[in-house]
């Protein structure tokens, strides 16, 4: 027996259930969970259509897709967004779910926010109330632009602008071939942003927006921002505001996290039960795997739903599967003849192959479905496989194979019954071939 | 394992059990298509408060004696003092119906703070999720099929995706048969599926390569033999990884939270498909392929030969 060996075994040990036993409640709380599993705040918006007018199929898709957007800038996962009837005033309503009240205000205000740009050729200035109206119909509004405003420094005078660009870069080409030498007036939400004087005709089809309320980054990117997620076809009024329970219930969850436990237990007992001290080292390198895939995901800042528990409990099963995978392998190199420590040692690099190609399979699964899952649920699922995958690699095949190297290299045990191998199997193998 | 029986010999066999179920499920889904639960179908919302936390069964109680059943993610409770109550509910109700709803709640509730809200409901964000998750699918079978023929060969990765594309549909077969209501957790379960059915192909295609490289088989009965031993060679292991995940999943299910019931239930019809399909769908499809092309290959090198 190799005390050294043994005791540097023994200290994996201790570290992996101690570092795990001591912080993972928490790791645990700072992992935010979805709407599905935590609730969050329900908003109800009514759709302020103008005045006899109803919404049409077109509208409705395209204020749902607006909302979805807005929606998504917040990084929340998987909202809930459903259109629906009429208020006591006639006016459509839309109910907007996000997990967390963490970002409620946040989220009132992105939501609702419509940053309508329009450009025109004319204005004019009420004598009285020194108010500025526009005069005729806008040249070109904020749909006319491509979703890619951002912050800019003016490369001439320093000063904080928007960038933006046309969609078409000969509508601008008209406009400033036509407003050459003279001023244009850029309204936002109504009111006069700035009205500069068109220098040249500016074929680049870009441009940028200053003056105004536009003094700081802040305020720079806020409007890149919302002129990016698309202007609202119709402005939204806040109906109601209320906090909602997690969709798939509490006393459920509950219910849920027992028998997630219960299942563990007898995943754990089985591996012992089948594999003896090896399955006990596999269920020691789950705990790891359990831990850092949490402690990833705390890292990321990745919300929580029950798609993503489902890749996690996927992801247990792919650890498990890795050292079936090595055991089984090392039992068929015991039946080709080999001593109890080389047939570990071939057993875990024959398994290592099959273990890689399996995975990085399922792997490349889950990075196509984040490339085409477009944000929520699926590319939640997809996020969570991957960081699955690559945690059970470390874990199921890495530290798992260098404890039971370690261990085998002790010598304490020195019978293969130790490692699931009945006695059989030693004779059995000039039948099976 | 011992080899118990002849897999690839007995392999039409399992293709006409599955094919079967698929028949059975086409046609079912063609003649009434899918319970959909109110994730995916225009609805009605029911929104009341009560003077107290609300009572998950009463509210379902209340409903069902009014001749409607609240689906398993149906119920929602809102509020700071969680008190109240949401029923979403997959049909437009009849002005008869909702006044039917309004005597109820005063029946089972009579001092709620609040009557019966009744909204119609459009969902949108559910339909756009199940979509984008079908098209990450397909687009997920096309770049495995892409590396699994670069690392393995062809012939394997178009049986290791009907296999995959297999399970999918005989998940979907259930829930139509069964009249199972597909809710938004059924696309996680979907997914799941997909990765679970892959990953476990991988790993019998990977013993089969390896047993090909060292037996080289020149002949079909030759290569039946070498796949139907390969079969056998990793059972243990196909047994033992599908077990501790059924157990998960079973255990779930009749333990875990009623809502994600048919989640669970997807799961377990899934990964049972997927154990089953990588043994005995998978690996015959890549043996009768093969198997073709050898002859084809032979043909024409005795024709070469005869010249």
């Amino acid at each position: 027996m190799k005390w050294g060996r043994l005791f540097a075994f023994l200290l994996m040990v201790a570290a992996i259930i101690g570092v795990t036993a001591g912080t993972v409640p928490q790791v645990w709380k700072s992992i935010p969970l979805g709407l599905d599993l935590r609730g969050g705040v329900d908003l109800l918006y009514a759709v302020d259509t103008p005045k006899g007018q109803s919404l049409s199929d077109s509208g409705r898709q395209a204020l749902l897709k607006a909302v979805e957007m807005r929606v998504n800038s917040l990084g929340v996962s998987s909202p809930s967004i459903d259109l629906e009837g009429k208020n006591q005033l006639g006016q459509d309503q839309i109910r907007v779910q996000v997990a967390g009240v963490k970002n409620q205000q946040e989220a009132v205000q992105v939501i609702g926010a419509t940053a309508q740009l329009a450009i025109y050729g004319d204005a004019t200035v009420d004598k009285k109330t020194g108010k500025i109206t526009p005069v005729g119909a806008p040249l070109a509004t904020g749909a006319d632009l491509k979703s890619n405003a951002k912050w800019v420094v003016d490369q001439q005078d320093g000063k904080n602008a928007v960038a933006i660009e046309f969609k078409q870069a000969q509508k601008w080409i008209d406009i400033t071939k036509e407003y050459v030498g003279k001023p244009i007036f850029v309204f936002l939400n109504g009111q006069l942003l700035t009205d500069p004087v068109i220098q040249q005709v500016m074929y680049s089809g870009s441009s940028e927006i200053s003056g105004g309320s536009l003094t700081t980054p802040q305020a720079c990117m806020a409007l890149a921002n919302e002129l990016n997620a698309g202007a609202l076809p119709y402005p939204l009024t806040l109906e109601s505001e209320t906090s909602v329970g997690p969709s798939l219930g509490q006393t459920s969850l509950q219910r849920t996290m027992v028998a997630g436990l219960i299942a563990i237990i007898i995943i754990f007992a089985f591996m012992m039960f089948v594999y003896r001290l090896a399955g006990l080292i596999a269920d020691i390198a789950l705990v790891a795997y359990g831990y850092l895939t949490l402690l990833v995901f705390s890292g990321l800042h990745v919300v929580l739903t029950l798609s993503g528990l489902a890749a996690l409990v996927l992801g247990v099963g792919i650890a498990v599967d890795a050292n079936i995978i090595t055991y089984e392998r090392i039992k068929d190199e015991m039946r080709n003849g080999r001593s109890l420590r080389s047939a570990v040692r071939v057993g875990n690099k024959n398994a290592l192959r099959t273990i890689v190609d399996s995975n990085a399979t399922t792997f490349i699964a889950g990075a196509v479905m984040y490339i085409f899952g477009g944000q929520g649920d699926v590319r939640g699922f997809a996020v969570a496989l991957m960081v699955g995958i690559i945690v059970s690699l470390l874990t199921a095949v890495l530290l798992s194979r260098l404890m039971l190297l370690t261990f085998t290299a002790s010598g304490v045990v020195r019978r293969p019954w130790w490692y699931g191998v009945g006695k059989g199997v030693l004779k059995q193998h000039e039948t099976q071939v | 394992m011992k080899p118990r029986f002849n897999i690839v010999r007995l392999s039409k066999w399992f293709f006409m059990l599955s094919g079967a179920i698929t028949v059975a499920g086409i046609i079912v889904f063609a003649l009434f298509g899918f319970n959909l639960s109110t994730d995916f179908k225009a609805g009605s919302r029911i929104q009341f408060q009560l003077n107290q936390q609300v009572p998950d069964a009463r509210v379902r109680q209340m409903f069902q004696s009014v001749g409607l059943t609240i689906g398993d993610t149906g119920l929602t409770v809102g509020g700071i003092e969680r008190n109240v109550a949401i029923v979403t509910l997959p049909e437009q109700l009849s002005a008869k119906q909702i006044a039917a709803i309004q005597t109820a709640e005063h029946k089972f509730f009579p001092n709620a703070k609040q009557d019966i809200q009744v909204n119609s409901v459009d969902p949108f964000v559910a339909q756009q999720t199940a979509r984008k998750a079908i098209w990450a699918v397909l687009a997920a079978a096309v770049c495995i099929v892409i590396y699994v023929a670069i690392r393995f060969e062809f012939r394997f990765a178009i049986a290791g995706i009907i296999a995959l594309l297999h399970d999918a549909f005989i998940v979907l077969a259930a829930f139509a048969l069964l009249r199972r209501e597909v809710d938004l957790t059924f696309v996680a379960a979907l997914l799941t599926i997909v990765g679970y059915s892959i990953n476990d192909t991988i790993v019998i295609f990977d013993r089969i390569r390896e047993n090909v490289k060292i037996h080289k088989p020149d002949n079909i009965e030759a290569l039946r033999e070498v796949v139907n031993k390969s079969l056998w060679q990793t059972m243990t292991r196909s047994i033992n990884t599908v077990f501790t995940v059924l157990v998960a999943a079973v255990i779930l299910y009749f333990f875990g939270g009623v809502s994600i019931r048919n989640f669970t239930f997807a799961l377990i019809i899934g990964l049972i498909s997927g154990a089953y399909s990588s043994i005995f769908i998978a690996s015959p499809i890549w043996v009768a392929w093969r198997g073709r092309s050898m002859r084809k290959h032979k043909a024409v090198t005795n024709e070469a030969s005869a010249q």
